[in-house]
C-alpha cells in the first residue's frame, strides 16, 4: 500500500520535471548546489562580503582613530578583547584592527572585482572580435596579446605606479590593463569552435553585420566560459594588488588592504603582537579559498564534460 | 624545427624590444627628471647634469643610445641617484643570490609538482586527498604569506633558521621553500588532471591491453603526453616567480635584485627600475622561447 503510494507520487514527480523540462543554465545551477565545497564557499564569500559592507557599523572605533591608552604597550594592551571594543585588537600606533580589516577587506575585494570586470569586458570583446574575424586580424590581435603576456607585468606595474603616483586609479588601471590578456585567449578559443555553427550562419545569410553578430550571438553563448574565468580571476587580481601592497607600492594610507595590512602584521609579529598578522592573513586565506571553491564548481557545472 | 626556432627568436626580439621602448618612455612621461630634488640645482650644474647623462638630447637620439647601450656592450647606463655605481654593478651584485635561491626553487616545485604524477595513479585513495588537500590549500599560501609564516614557526617558535641575510645553504632554505609552495601545489594539480586524463585514453587502453607492466604503460606510454600542460605552465610560472623574488628579498634581507628594485621604486631610481626590468623581461623572453621549444620537441603532433 505504502510502496504504491510512494511509486505513484515517484512517477508524478518524474512526470512533473519532465513536463517542465530543463534547461542547460537550471541543470547547471542543479549541479552546482550538489557540490558541498562550493556551496559552502559561496556563503563564506557572501559573510566576507557582509564583513566588509556592513563591518563598519560593528566597529567601536573608527580606522583614523588612535586609542592612546594604548599606544606605545600595543603587545601588552592592544590584544583581542570585547570590553575595549578593539575586538582585533590594535595596531602598534593604537588603531583598531577591526575597523582596519574591514576597510582592508573592501579595498581588496574592489580591487579584485574591478580587475575581474575589466577582464570580462575587454577580453570577452577583444578574444570574440579575434576569433571571429579570424585571418590576418586574429593573427596581428593574439600576437599583441602574445607580446604582452611575455612581458614581466609586475614590474611594469610597479613602474607605473611609480612614475605617475601611487593611487587607487593607477592600480586599478594597471591591474585592468593586464587581467584581460588570459581572458581574451580563452574566448578566442570559444568563439573559434562557436562561429561555423549554423546560428551564425543563419544570421550572416539574413545580413546582420558583424558587429551585431559579435555582440548578439557569440558573446552570450562564451557567458559560462567567461563566468568560471572571471571567478577565477578575482583571486588572482587580489593576489596581485596584495603583492604590490605587501611590498608598499600599493595603496597608501590612510587607505589599506589585505596585502598592506598582512606586511604590516608580519613585520611586528616579533614583538609578540600576532593578531595583527593572524586576522588580516586569516580573511586573505578564506576568501581565496572561497573564490577558487566556487570558480571550480562554477566550471563543473557548466562544463561537466571537463572533470 | 629549425624555421620554428627562428620563427619564435623573431617574435622574441621585438618583444624585448618594445619592452624596452615603453619602459623608457614611462620613464621619460614622469614627471620631474631625475636631478629634481627639493634642493634646486644651480642651473649650470643642471645643465652639466643633463648634458653628460645625454638628457637634453632629442628622444629618439635617447632611445637609440640606450638601446645600442644595451645590445653592444651589455650596460643599462649610471644609476641617478648612486653617483658612484652604475646599474650593471647593481645587477651584478644581486643577481648571482638571485639566481641561486630562485633556481633552486624552480627546480624543487618542478620535482615536487611533478610527483603529483603519484595521487592520479593512486586515483581516489587516502593519497589522492592528501595530495589534492595539500596542493589546494598551499595554492593560497603564495610566497608574501608564506615568508612571514615560516619565519614565524622557524625562526621565532623553534629558532632552527636564520630569519634573514645571505649565507650558507642554511640561509637558502626559507626563500626556496616559501618561493616554491604555491607552484608546487599549481604544477601537482595540472600534472594530476593531465594525468588522470592521459590514464582515460585510449593508447593507455591498448598499452594495457597488449600485457604491459603498469610501470611501462606510466613510464613509457603516460608520462610524456601527460607532461605537456606542466610544461606550458613553466612558462607563466617562471614569470610569477622572478616576481615572487622581490618579496623574499624585501622580507628575508637575501640581497637580491629584487631589494635594488624595491629601493630604486622608492627612490625614484628610473635607471636601475628600467635595468632591471629589461633584464627581467629578457630572460622571461628568453625561458618562454624555451619552453616552446621544448614542447614542440615533446609533442610531435604541433605544427610548426
Amino acid at each position: 500500500m505504502i510502496d504504491q503510494i510512494s511509486m505513484k507520487s515517484l512517477a508524478a514527480r518524474l512526470s512533473e520535471t519532465e513536463v517542465k523540462g530543463r534547461s542547460p543554465w537550471a541543470d547547471a545551477r542543479h549541479r552546482f548546489r550538489r557540490n558541498k565545497a562550493a556551496m559552502a564557499s559561496l556563503a563564506v564569500l557572501l559573510l566576507v562580503g557582509l564583513f566588509a559592507l556592513f563591518g563598519q557599523q560593528l566597529a567601536v572605533w573608527s580606522n583614523e582613530e588612535i586609542d592612546f591608552g594604548i599606544i606605545g604597550q600595543a603587545a601588552q594592551l592592544g590584544g583581542p578583547s570585547l570590553e575595549n571594543g578593539h575586538y582585533f585588537g590594535t595596531d602598534d600606533l593604537g588603531r583598531d584592527l577591526f575597523s582596519r580589516t574591514v576597510q582592508g577587506t573592501q579595498v581588496s575585494l574592489l580591487v579584485g572585482l574591478i580587475g575581474a570586470a575589466i577582464a570580462v569586458i575587454v577580453g570577452t570583446l577583444y578574444g570574440a572580435t579575434a576569433g571571429y574575424l579570424g585571418g590576418r586580424t586574429d593573427a596581428i590581435m593574439m600576437r599583441l596579446v602574445d607580446i604582452m603576456l611575455a612581458i614581466p607585468y609586475m614590474f611594469v606595474l610597479i613602474l607605473l605606479l611609480v612614475v605617475f603616483g601611487r593611487s587607487m586609479m593607477m592600480l586599478f588601471m594597471g591591474i585592468g590593463l593586464i587581467s584581460w590578456l588570459e581572458m581574451s585567449r580563452v574566448v578566442r578559443g570559444q568563439t573559434l569552435s562557436l562561429k561555423n555553427h549554423e546560428f551564425i550562419e543563419a544570421a550572416r545569410a539574413t545580413g546582420v553585420s558583424t558587429w551585431k553578430i559579435i555582440l548578439r550571438h557569440i558573446v552570450p553563448n562564451l557567458l559560462g566560459v567567461v563566468a568560471v574565468y572571471a571567478t577565477l580571476l578575482v583571486p588572482l587580481m587580489i593576489l596581485s594588488e596584495s603583492f604590490i601592497s605587501f611590498l608598499g607600492l600599493g595603496v597608501q594610507e590612510p587607505l589599506t588592504s589585505w596585502g598592506a595590512l598582512i606586511a604590516e602584521g608580519s613585520g611586528t609579529m616579533n614583538y609578540g603582537t600576532l593578531w595583527q598578522l593572524a586576522f588580516p592573513l586569516f580573511f586573505f586565506c578564506i576568501t581565496l579559498f572561497a573564490f577558487f571553491f566556487v570558480g571550480d564548481g562554477l566550471r563543473d557545472a557548466l562544463d561537466p564534460k571537463d572533470r | 624545427m629549425t624555421g620554428y626556432i627562428l620563427r619564435r627568436i623573431a617574435i622574441a626580439i621585438p618583444t624585448l624590444l618594445l619592452l624596452i621602448v615603453v619602459s623608457f618612455l614611462l620613464m621619460h612621461a614622469a614627471p620631474g627628471g631625475p636631478f629634481t630634488q627639493e634642493r634646486q640645482l644651480p642651473a649650470q650644474v643642471l645643465a652639466n647634469l643633463n648634458a653628460k647623462y645625454g638628457l637634453d638630447d632629442p628622444l629618439w637620439r635617447q632611445i637609440i643610445n640606450y638601446v645600442w647601450g644595451i645590445v653592444a656592450h651589455f650596460d643599462f647606463g649610471p644609476s641617478f641617484v648612486y653617483p658612484d655605481r652604475t646599474v650593471n654593478q647593481i645587477i651584478a651584485a644581486g643577481f648571482p643570490v638571485t639566481l641561486t635561491y630562485g633556481s633552486i626553487a624552480f627546480v624543487v616545485a618542478v620535482a615536487v609538482g611533478v610527483s603529483g604524477v603519484a595521487a592520479a595513479i593512486r586515483h581516489n585513495t587516502w593519497l589522492d586527498y592528501l595530495a589534492v588537500g595539500t596542493s589546494i590549500g598551499a595554492q593560497v599560501l603564495p610566497n608574501f604569506v608564506m615568508a612571514p609564516i615560516l619565519v614565524l614557526i622557524f625562526t621565532l617558535w623553534l629558532g632552527w633558521l636564520p630569519g634573514g641575510g645571505w649565507g650558507g645553504p642554511i640561509y637558502w632554505i626559507m626563500p626556496t621553500v616559501a618561493l616554491s609552495t604555491s607552484f608546487m601545489a599549481s604544477i601537482a594539480r595540472i600534472m594530476r588532471s593531465s594525468m588522470l586524463e592521459v590514464l582515460g585514453s585510449n593508447h593507455i587502453r591498448t598499452a594495457r591491453a597488449k600485457g604491459l607492466p603498469e610501470r611501462a604503460v606510466i613510464l613509457r606510454h603516460a608520462l610524456k603526453p601527460a607532461l605537456l600542460p606542466v610544461i606550458s605552465y613553466l612558462g607563466p610560472a617562471f614569470v610569477t616567480m622572478i616576481t615572487g623574488s622581490v618579496v623574499i628579498d624585501m622580507y628575508f634581507s637575501t640581497g637580491g635584485i629584487g631589494r635594488s628594485f624595491v629601493d630604486s621604486a622608492l627612490n625614484r631610481d628610473y635607471a636601475v627600475m628600467m635595468g632591471i626590468t629589461i633584464l627581467v623581461g629578457a630572460l622571461t623572453i628568453l625561458f618562454s622561447l624555451v619552453v616552446d621549444v621544448l614542447y614542440a620537441w615533446i609533442d610531435p603532433k604541433i605544427r610548426y
